[in-house]
């Protein structure tokens, strides 16, 4: 079949048409902008009685959970704010657009905050892929980036405008060591680790040079793949410690504790923020089972004993119904962090917001104190969880202080972890 | 005569594209243009794939894949072989804007074009030499299982960033370079287009054509059908591999799941709703799938931040009306007759060039 002419034209005229106005309507760049580079500046003040904050999260695709957690926290922050006059006597608008979970989703939605001469600051990535790959554009655009829960070393690396509100990855190494050796007061742990997770050897490395400085030992240390079902021979060698060092994810941390208590291996597992799902403990054979009394690090803890934590669970649980994840508040915290940060710099100047986030000390986050440090990462306690039951309980809270060795693990790991 | 004017064609797209490549990213909004370059390329995949899909009649569901080893191959070979082949070219991979950065950058990117397409080729022969021997389903599934293949291959390499993704040699500072503009990505599409075009109205496009319709009635005819299969499969492979140089150099960085199966379907999406067989239709799909997603982002998020999270309903909804009211395709098998079109054109544009020349 041939189209005809005619047909054609019925076909093309719309067609160019409709991206005639596209490219006359929206497509061009604005006179005034002079064709120069994206978004211009730091001229992104003079917008009225707003301040507008680009938000990127995935509220589609593999990591839409996290997304939207993280969009949760931070509209949760803003009502509060807005509520309470916003800053500077300005409203706070967000502009929240779904990545798809997709690097160069990620990156299109960059490209069009940098094309904003309105937004002031961006919110985004969880994952830290996303995180990397969006992050240049708002850098070349000069746009301060906070990421609330990006913990790869390597995101921040990218240019001065791009922060995070999160520890890193190799920090909880340093944690589970301390913990290790000064609350339970073991000096012989050993280590499993994923060997094609980078995550998983970053935590492992700092673990284990961290527990022997403090005077451990590590009685071993071995691999294991999470995509195997069998981890009994890894197990048998693990077979007299004090306790085992697992930082993998939830999902094969649950087998291997059941196959460890199968075999009689009845001292305590420990682990990072990779096991903080509610799926660990059915995982794991159900409350009570395999995990019973395991410890873990991560970022926050409903129940610790703050007042602030324990006002804002109570002001969310109330409003949404159900208690704030982890990523909530991570997301509250990198919304309540910059509206701080522009209350500081007087003003929504993209710039002076860049130096006054830089500048970021010991603000009392829900997540816990934060301090932005040269790296512009956040210095801040992890907290230790036990599994009790299907609960997870505060145990103690590990501030980065004295071997504050966060920075020293970076050269140990990088990662895709997607928290 | 005729050699002088298809010189005078070439040298005028060439010129053409060389301009827009200036002009285009100066005027447009970086929104617009980004999605501009990203159609350049879906068009680059969904013409290669109807090679495959379209005119031969097979079903491979695995060409991301191809564009993965084409953009990773391309990749390693840009940031690896930066010292020995291009020191010309900036550590931290950003060219000005200017002729002379295209200049600089031209080498490099067409060794990788050709380096990331023929090893995707050599690829897709190794892959299709025996699987081709398999119909429908079966096929399927191995295609399927070779863009997973890849995927795993790359996740387990160190050094290209593994499960983390690659944008550089970290270690030695190197960045992949930015030098896929405007010109190289629509350049790609006029050649795949054009081999698409010419392969159609040409006898060996018939075989392809033939085998698509009745293998046995072609076997029968005398046509090697596996060998047209094999070579569908491997000019297809090629220009995914291109299309992946092109994305690596412009994005500047790779990831995995840049380039799992669900956008391999992207590109099957594209060839089926632009209508199996049909190259205008390929072209217009790739355009419309990569760009609504983006209008709809634009036009709903107008009416409101609410509107905004349906934007992948609407997306959808689109997809399957359209398919309801068009089960063949955009454009079923026709194409746009430019022939016909341009052949006027021509003649009103050359008698008014002999009329200024005078």
């Amino acid at each position: 079949m041939r189209i005809s002419r005619t047909d054609f034209l019925r076909i093309l005229l719309p067609g160019v048409v409709a991206a005639a106005c596209l490219l006359g309507s929206t497509g061009c760049k604005p006179a005034e902008d002079g064709g120069g580079t994206a978004g211009g500046g730091s001229s992104a003040s003079a917008s009225g009685d707003e301040i507008k904050v680009g938000v990127y999260v995935s509220l589609t695709g593999d990591t839409s959970t996290f997304g939207t957690q993280s969009r949760d926290g931070i509209q949760f922050a803003v009502d509060e704010l807005n509520a309470a006059g916003g800053v500077l006597g300005k409203k706070i608008v967000l502009d929240i657009q779904d990545d798809q979970s997709r690097p160069d989703e990620a990156k299109t939605v960059a490209t069009k905050f940098a094309s904003d001469p309105k937004i002031v600051a961006v919110i985004g990535e969880v994952a830290s892929t996303l995180s990397k790959n969006a992050a240049p554009v708002l850098q070349r655009a000069q746009i301060p980036m906070i990421s609330p829960s990006s913990t790869n070393p390597d995101v921040t690396k990218i240019g001065d405008y791009i922060f995070r509100v999160c520890f890193i990855d190799p920090f909880q190494g340093y944690v589970m060591a301390k913990f290790a050796r000064e609350n339970l007061k073991l000096s012989n742990v050993a280590v499993m680790r994923d060997q094609a997770n980078d995550y998983s050897v970053g935590l492992a490395d700092v673990f284990k040079r961290e527990f022997q400085k403090m005077g451990g030992k590590i009685t071993a240390d071995v691999s294991y793949s999470a995509k195997d079902s069998d981890f009994r021979s890894q197990l048998t060698q693990v077979k007299g410690a004090d306790a085992i060092f697992i930082p993998g994810y939830y999902g094969e941390v649950g087998t291997i504790a059941r196959q460890a208590r199968e075999q009689g291996i009845n001292v305590p597992l420990l682990g990072g923020d990779g096991w903080d799902s509610d799926k660990l403990v059915a995982g794991a054979g159900g409350p009570g089972k395999a995990l019973e009394g395991c410890y873990f690090s991560t970022h926050y803890s409903k129940d610790a004993k703050e007042p602030r934590v324990q006002e804002f669970v109570r002001a969310y649980t109330e409003k949404k119904g159900v208690p704030p994840a982890s990523l909530v508040a991570q997301g509250y915290d990198a919304m309540m962090i910059l509206a701080d940060a522009i209350k500081r710099a007087g003003g929504a100047d993209r710039a002076k917001v860049r130096d006054a986030l830089a500048q970021t000390k010991n603000y009392p986050a829900v997540t816990g104190d934060i301090t932005i440090d040269e790296q512009r990462n956040a210095t801040k306690s992890a907290v230790v969880l036990q599994v009790k039951g299907d609960e997870f309980q505060f145990v103690t809270t590990v501030s980065p202080t004295g071997g504050g060795d966060a920075a020293a693990g970076e050269s140990a790991a990088t990662t895709a972890k997607a928290e | 005569m005729i050699f002088l004017k298809r010189a005078a064609g070439i040298a005028l797209t060439l010129a053409v594209l060389l301009i827009l490549s200036f002009v285009l990213p100066a005027r447009l909004q970086d929104v617009v243009f980004r999605v501009v370059m990203l159609s350049g390329i879906a068009i680059i995949m969904a013409v290669s794939l109807n090679l495959i899909n379209g005119f031969t009649g097979q079903f491979s569901i695995g060409h991301a894949g191809f564009q993965a080893v084409g953009a990773y191959v391309a990749a390693a070979l840009t940031v690896y072989g930066h010292q020995r082949l291009f020191p010309f070219l900036p550590q931290d991979g950003n060219l000005p804007a200017t002729f002379s950065g295209f200049l600089t950058g031209a080498p490099a990117m067409l060794a990788a074009m050709l380096v990331g397409g023929l090893v995707a080729a050599v690829i897709g022969f190794v892959v299709g030499q025996p699987s081709l021997r398999l119909r429908g389903d079966y096929l399927a599934i191995v295609t399927l299982g070779f863009g997973e293949i890849i995927r795993v291959v790359v996740e387990n390499t160190d050094a290209v960033g593994g499960p983390r993704g690659f944008t550089g040699n970290i270690d030695a500072g190197i960045s992949i370079p930015g030098i896929a503009s405007f010109f190289w990505v629509y350049l790609t599409v006029v050649v795949v287009i054009l081999v698409a075009r010419n392969l159609r109205f040409s006898v060996e496009g018939l075989k392809y054509l033939s085998v698509r319709e009745d293998e046995i009635a072609a076997q029968a005819m005398g046509v090697d059908t596996t060998r047209v299969k094999v070579s569908a499969f491997v000019l297809g492979a090629f220009f995914a591999g291109v299309a992946g140089a092109l994305y690596a150099h412009y994005e500047q960085s790779v990831l995995p799941t840049s380039f799992g199966f669900i956008r391999s379907f992207d590109f099957v999406t594209m060839v089926v709703l632009g209508g199996l067989g049909s190259i205008s239709g390929s072209v217009l799909a790739a355009v419309l799938l990569t760009a609504l997603p983006e209008l709809l982002r634009s036009s709903l998020g107008q009416l409101g931040a609410e509107f905004n999270q349906y934007r992948l309903v609407a997306y959808a909804l689109l997809l399957i009306v359209l398919m309801l009211v068009r089960p063949q395709g955009i454009f079923g098998r026709g194409e746009i007759d430019f022939g016909k079109f341009f052949r006027r054109r021509r003649t009103a544009a050359v008698t008014a060039l002999e009329n200024e020349g005078r």
